[in-house]
């Protein structure tokens, strides 16, 4: 019941918000979706804590029938069990702090009310998700949280920059969608049943099924992975479908925040993590997810050593941070997963927020070449962002550092240091860097904004700072503390049969027999990462311009992103446009519409002589439908 | 009788008809007569749709077959009796038309000019047809309805609509005349091998497979048109340009939903081994009619062709849902329907809204809205939504249980139909931008009013019905469940009679001297 509550309070805050806004102003829908949020965050806690500490039992609560066709049975409910209860507790309480934080952040704004009613609704699609007893619900939260994205995104509706970006987010997950769907279908063709229960009993028995695609008989429980893969490919954006991410950093930072690092992005991991007892039985898959999430998470990396947009690296990281949590879910290390999930949540959003808080002080500026020297001048930020970007690079004692480590080390065991390793560790060193780099430019160093901006550099409110300081004490904190439990000797007791890894029993105890060297390697990594920062951004400042002309090509690949966007450009988008215009004049309106006016004169002609006949065009029409109809038919049978 | 225990689905039919008469007595100066004729067409409409809602409460969902049956003789020596009837697949046909004729006539509300009166003449005919043709139990009673729908709405298009009307309206009746034509053959041959042309009593007779193959041929002609399927579609991109919104609602809302249930009731039902021989030519057909006309959609400029786009690819899918022949497959396709009914319906409302205003129906000459219609810009939303089929809303039942139903067939059917989930997104969410995003910087739109009492009226409900049927579906499948698993259990034992290999299912299909070259 309590559980209940945390998910619909921000459903009721969001409705109220939205539709009374204009009568509530802007303190009155920021004090009922607050409310709803302060709502659903304890209840949140209560039932989590109640849960998770083993004092409750996991059970599902009904709430309604939804779709019930044939065997295709589909119920509105909520799932309460260790993983959702530990995904509500996040989220509840991050998306409450963001909610405060934008009391600040967004005063003086137009449209107060539906930021606050948008907030909240996100809020309650991704618990709808989180705490989804089959697939299809999730898939309403899923495609919820989505809607929502789109809208916040484009927040900012008179700035086409921010309408292209919310529509590139919408479209790109729905391209992961689309297999997320198949997917849904295809455990349906198989289990008779999209309910996780009923998945989840009957999965060992189908292990070696098949399904026939691509000519030859595949694995079917392999195809069902790979097609919820691609799912969790768009909403988590892995590479190939992730340039949308960078420019979800269109809309209002607590956005960004929330949505676009803490929460919505983690639902593909979320998926994977919920799906392990059939993922369990799909090795090809798992094996896809590893190469995915180890490409990623260097590859975004890379990318987000040299962006000069404040926004933009945390976003690259956070992409590369997602590809960690793949990785994880590969090896069968699925608790790993879910622990980094969750420090991200906390330094993640830390992170952000703080960017928000020097893009407040800044007046609006995101470029990290026109600050410098805020050190001295918002030291709360500073500090705050240090507590974020060490959490982030994994230095001990820090949260990073466990929950990374241990996805590092357990990619090393369960891979025996293949690929996927060696993608994580080397994203551990850029990781650093990009950090530093990020730190070093913004903060120290001479000031390079011009004066007026400068003379109103300020520290933010106390509604944005509160929220920092607690994200900061998660940031620290949740990692140590927690680790016993999420990954460590208590995990079983702590998870209780919610994440299934039968086929990988033994992959956390793996991680403390990690070979000493390759255990501190990421640790190492991280420290040179900050040190090579501090040497080319404050001991040698000339190196980086100086690597960048030597170096120009790579310089210029990364700097454009690999050219992705410039790439999808010439290989979707132009073509459909044209293909577009193409069927529209030409197919309609020329071949289409062309045959009924050439017949129709073809008819009238050889008719000429019979005379005018009454029905005579009427005749002519269907005399030509039929001979179209014989054509198309005489070709399908012939060609079939 | 029946349940009702009057003949309600006659009465349903005729009213309108009544209204009409009572339009004709109408005498006094133009304005007057134009505003009770106006209030007498709404009165009636509403009469009839709260009466229908005896079918929503009484009809017994538990029974497969066919209820509120009335039976009459009309030509007995030729076996041809006035018999109506209602089942799971047609009960809520009726209840759409009933819904929605009220609603189109509030859009007419400030057309009609001088002919007001027969303008809301039309609609009152159109209504009675429409209902007809749901709720007629013999073929030959269908036909005639069949037939009767094409007079009201050539009228309408032709005399109430844009500036190609008569372009249009001739389009129209010609694209339907030639295909009812085609069925009509059809209907003939059914009479001379049946001997009588009551519905429930063909579907007691198995037809040879050779027959089959060119009656569905004869019905395909009918029905394709009907809703319309790629490549007889353009009639409708004309129609919709052309008709006056109110017209335009009741294309998509009604008319499409018609080629659809016509499919059911006459190809899958009466001739199922030659539908399992063609599902592969329809399958073919929808897939190219979702991909071909989602693409189309994103490059109009035109609002109403753009609504018009979007409605033939959200037909197909339920073309496709049709031929899977399972109980998630047609259920599907009837959620795709009247979700497609009203959703549509919906959008050409909120186009409506936007040329009452401004006179305009071209996207580039829209922006930024949002400013200063939100409300507006709320509602057109959740109509763009159910268009993109977002879980929670109408649009996404229907296109779940195709693709669910689809993957049973084949994986490339379920996926080409899923690209809808993307093409649908990028027309959908490009043409929002351009109505009611972006800077509101043209002078004639910062005047524009938010949406006003007549325009809450007729888009509330079709809000609450997206969201309810999008969130409780149950309400709505607890009518399809019984005849729909009827069907799909019916299509099996028939095909159960058959060759089961398809290569000698074709060699009895075909007939055995075809002129044309049809045997392979």
């Amino acid at each position: 019941m309590i559980f209940a509550i945390a998910v619909f309070a921000p459903l009721f805050g969001s409705l109220i918000a939205g539709l009374f806004g204009p009568w509530l102003k802007d303190q009155g829908a920021q004090f009922v979706s607050i409310l709803g949020m302060l709502i659903a965050a304890v209840c949140g806690v209560i039932s989590g804590v109640h849960l998770l500490s083993g004092a409750g039992h996991p059970t599902t609560i009904a709430i309604a029938e939804w779709l019930h066709v044939g065997g295709f049975q589909v119920d509105w409910a909520l799932r309460y069990d260790s993983l959702s209860a530990v995904m509500v507790l996040m989220v509840t309480v991050v998306a409450t702090l963001i909610h405060i934080y934008s009391i600040g952040y967004m005063h003086g704004d137009r449209s107060v009310p539906r930021f606050f009613s948008y907030l909240s609704l996100f809020t309650f699609a991704m618990l709808m998700l989180v705490t989804a007893n089959d697939l299809v619900q999730l898939f309403f939260g899923w495609e919820g949280v989505g809607l929502v994205s789109y809208l916040l995104i484009g927040f900012w509706y008179e700035k086409p920059s921010a309408n292209a970006a919310a529509i590139k987010a919408f479209v790109m997950n729905r391209v992961g969608d689309l297999g997320f769907a198949l997917g849904i279908g295809l455990v349906f063709f198989l289990f008779g049943s999209v309910r996780f229960p009923d998945i989840f009993a009957a999965v060992s028995a189908q292990s070696h099924a098949v399904y026939h695609l691509f000519g030859t008989d595949l694995h079917a429980l392999d195809v069902i992975g790979i097609l919820l893969f691609i799912g969790a490919m768009g909403k988590s954006a892995q590479i190939g479908l992730h340039p949308w991410l960078a420019d979800a950093m269109e809309g209002p930072t607590p956005v960004s925040a929330l949505i676009h690092a803490a929460t919505m992005v983690t639902a593909g991991v979320f998926l994977m993590v919920r799906m392990s007892p059939l993922l369990e039985y799909a090795p090809v898959a798992l094996a896809v997810v590893g190469v995915i999430g180890g490409t990623t998470a260097l590859f975004a990396a890379t990318i987000g050593c040299v962006q000069t947009d404040i926004k933009r690296i945390i976003a690259y990281s956070t992409c590369s941070q997602l590809g960690y949590m793949f990785v994880a879910v590969s090896v069968g290390a699925y608790q790993a997963s879910i622990f980094h999930l969750i420090t991200h949540a906390c330094f993640k959003a830390l992170l952000f927020l703080t960017a928000g808080s020097v893009i407040h002080a800044m007046s609006g500026e995101q470029d990290i070449r026109k600050m410098g020297g805020l050190a001295k001048l918002i030291p709360y930020t500073y500090v705050m962002m240090w507590i974020g970007s060490l959490a982030l690079a994994g230095i001990p004692p820090l949260s990073g550092y466990f929950s990374k480590d241990a996805i590092v080390n357990a990619a090393f065991m369960g891979h025996g240091g293949g690929y996927a390793w060696f993608c994580v560790a080397a994203a551990a060193f850029l990781t650093a860097f990009y950090s530093g780099r990020l730190l070093l430019l913004t903060f120290h160093g001479k000031p390079r904004g011009d004066d007026h901006v400068m003379s109103h550099v300020h520290e933010s409110p106390l509604v944005m700072t509160g929220p920092l300081f607690l994200l900061a004490l998660g940031a620290i904190f949740v990692g140590g503390v927690f680790a016993h439990d999420f990954i460590g000797a208590d995990q079983a007791k702590f998870w209780n049969g919610a994440i299934s890894a039968i086929n990988h029993p033994s992959i956390l105890l793996d991680i403390d027999k990690t070979p000493f060297l390759i255990e501190i390697l990421p640790t190492v990594l991280a420290v040179l990462g900050f040190v090579l920062s501090y040497v080319m951004y404050v001991a040698k400042p000339e190196l980086p311009a100086m690597l960048a002309t030597r170096f120009a090509p790579i310089y210029r690949l990364l700097l454009n992103k690999y050219y992705f966007d410039e790439l999808y450009d010439v290989i979707f988008v132009k073509p459909y446009h044209a293909i577009a215009r193409a069927i529209w004049h030409v197919g309609d309106e020329d071949i289409i519409d062309g045959i009924p006016r050439g017949g129709a004169g073809l008819a009238r002609f050889s008719a000429g002589g019979v005379g005018r006949l009454q029905s005579g065009s009427l005749a002519q029409y269907a005399f030509v439908m039929l001979i179209g109809l014989v054509v198309l038919i005489t070709v399908f049978l012939i060609f079939r | 009788m029946n349940q009702a225990g009057f003949p309600l689905l006659s009465l349903l039919t005729f009213l309108p008809l009544a209204g009409v008469v009572v339009l004709f007595f109408l005498r006094g100066d133009e304005e007057s007569v134009a505003r009770a004729a106006r209030w007498t067409a709404l009165w009636t409409s509403l009469i009839v749709f709260v009466l229908s809602l005896v079918l929503w409460f009484d009809f017994d969902k538990s029974f497969a077959g066919f209820q509120f049956q009335e039976v009459m003789s009309w030509l007995p020596q030729y076996g041809v009796s006035y018999r109506m009837g209602v089942d799971g697949i047609s009960v809520l046909f009726v209840l759409i038309s009933t819904a929605l004729t009220p609603i189109a006539i509030l859009s007419a509300w400030k057309q009609g000019g001088a002919r007001a009166r027969e303008y809301m003449i039309a609609f009152l005919v159109l209504e009675t047809t429409m209902i007809g043709i749901f709720s007629a139990l013999d073929f030959m009673l269908f036909f005639v309805f069949f037939e009767a729908v094409l007079i009201p709405m050539f009228v309408i298009i032709g005399v109430w609509g844009g500036e190609r009307r008569r372009y249009a309206a001739i389009k129209f009746f010609l694209f339907m005349f030639a295909g009812s034509m085609l069925m009509l053959l059809g209907l003939i041959a059914l009479w001379v091998h049946d001997g009588t042309t009551s519905i429930p009593d063909m579907l007691r007779m198995p037809l040879p497979p050779h027959m089959q193959f060119w009656l569905f041929l004869a019905f395909f002609a009918a029905f394709a048109v009907k809703i319309p399927i790629w490549p007889v579609h353009t009639w409708l991109i004309d129609a919709h340009n052309e008709a006056p919104i109110a017209g335009s609602v009741l294309l998509a809302g009604v008319l499409a939903n018609m080629g659809g249930y016509g499919f059911l009731r006459f190809s899958v039902a009466l001739l199922p081994q030659a539908s399992q021989y063609f599902a592969p030519f329809m399958f073919t057909l929808a897939v190219v009619a979702i991909i071909y006309t989602s693409i189309a959609a994103l490059v109009q400029r035109d609002l109403l062709k753009f609504c018009a786009y979007s409605s033939v690819g959200h037909m197909a899918i339920a073309v496709v849902g049709i031929f899977t022949f399972s109980v998630q497959g047609i259920e599907g396709s009837l959620f795709r329907m009247l979700s497609h009914g009203f959703i549509t319906a919906a959008l050409f409302i909120c186009v409506g809204v936007l040329m009452d205003r401004t006179r305009s129906q071209s996207m580039d000459g829209f922006g930024g809205l949002a400013r200063n219609m939100p409300f507006y810009a709320l509602l057109f939303m959740i109509f763009a939504m159910g268009t993109v089929g977002l879980p929670g809303t109408a649009g996404f039942i229907g296109e779940i249980l195709v693709i669910v139903a689809a993957l049973k067939v084949n994986f490339w059917l379920s996926l080409l139909t899923g690209t809808t989930l993307i093409l649908s997104a990028i027309y959908t969410l490009v043409m929002y931008r351009k109505v009611i995003f972006g800077g509101l910087e043209r002078p004639e739109l910062k005047v524009l009013a938010d949406i006003g009492p007549r325009e809450i009226v007729m888009l509330v409900p079709l809000v609450i019905l997206t969201i309810w049927m999008g969130i409780y579906p149950s309400s709505f499948s607890t009518f399809f469940d019984a005849t729909a698993n009827a069907m799909a259990q019916a299509h099996t034992v028939a095909l159960a009679g058959t060759p089961a290999h398809l290569a000698s299912a074709a060699g009895t299909l075909a007939p055995s001297s075809v002129p044309a070259g049809g045997a392979n």
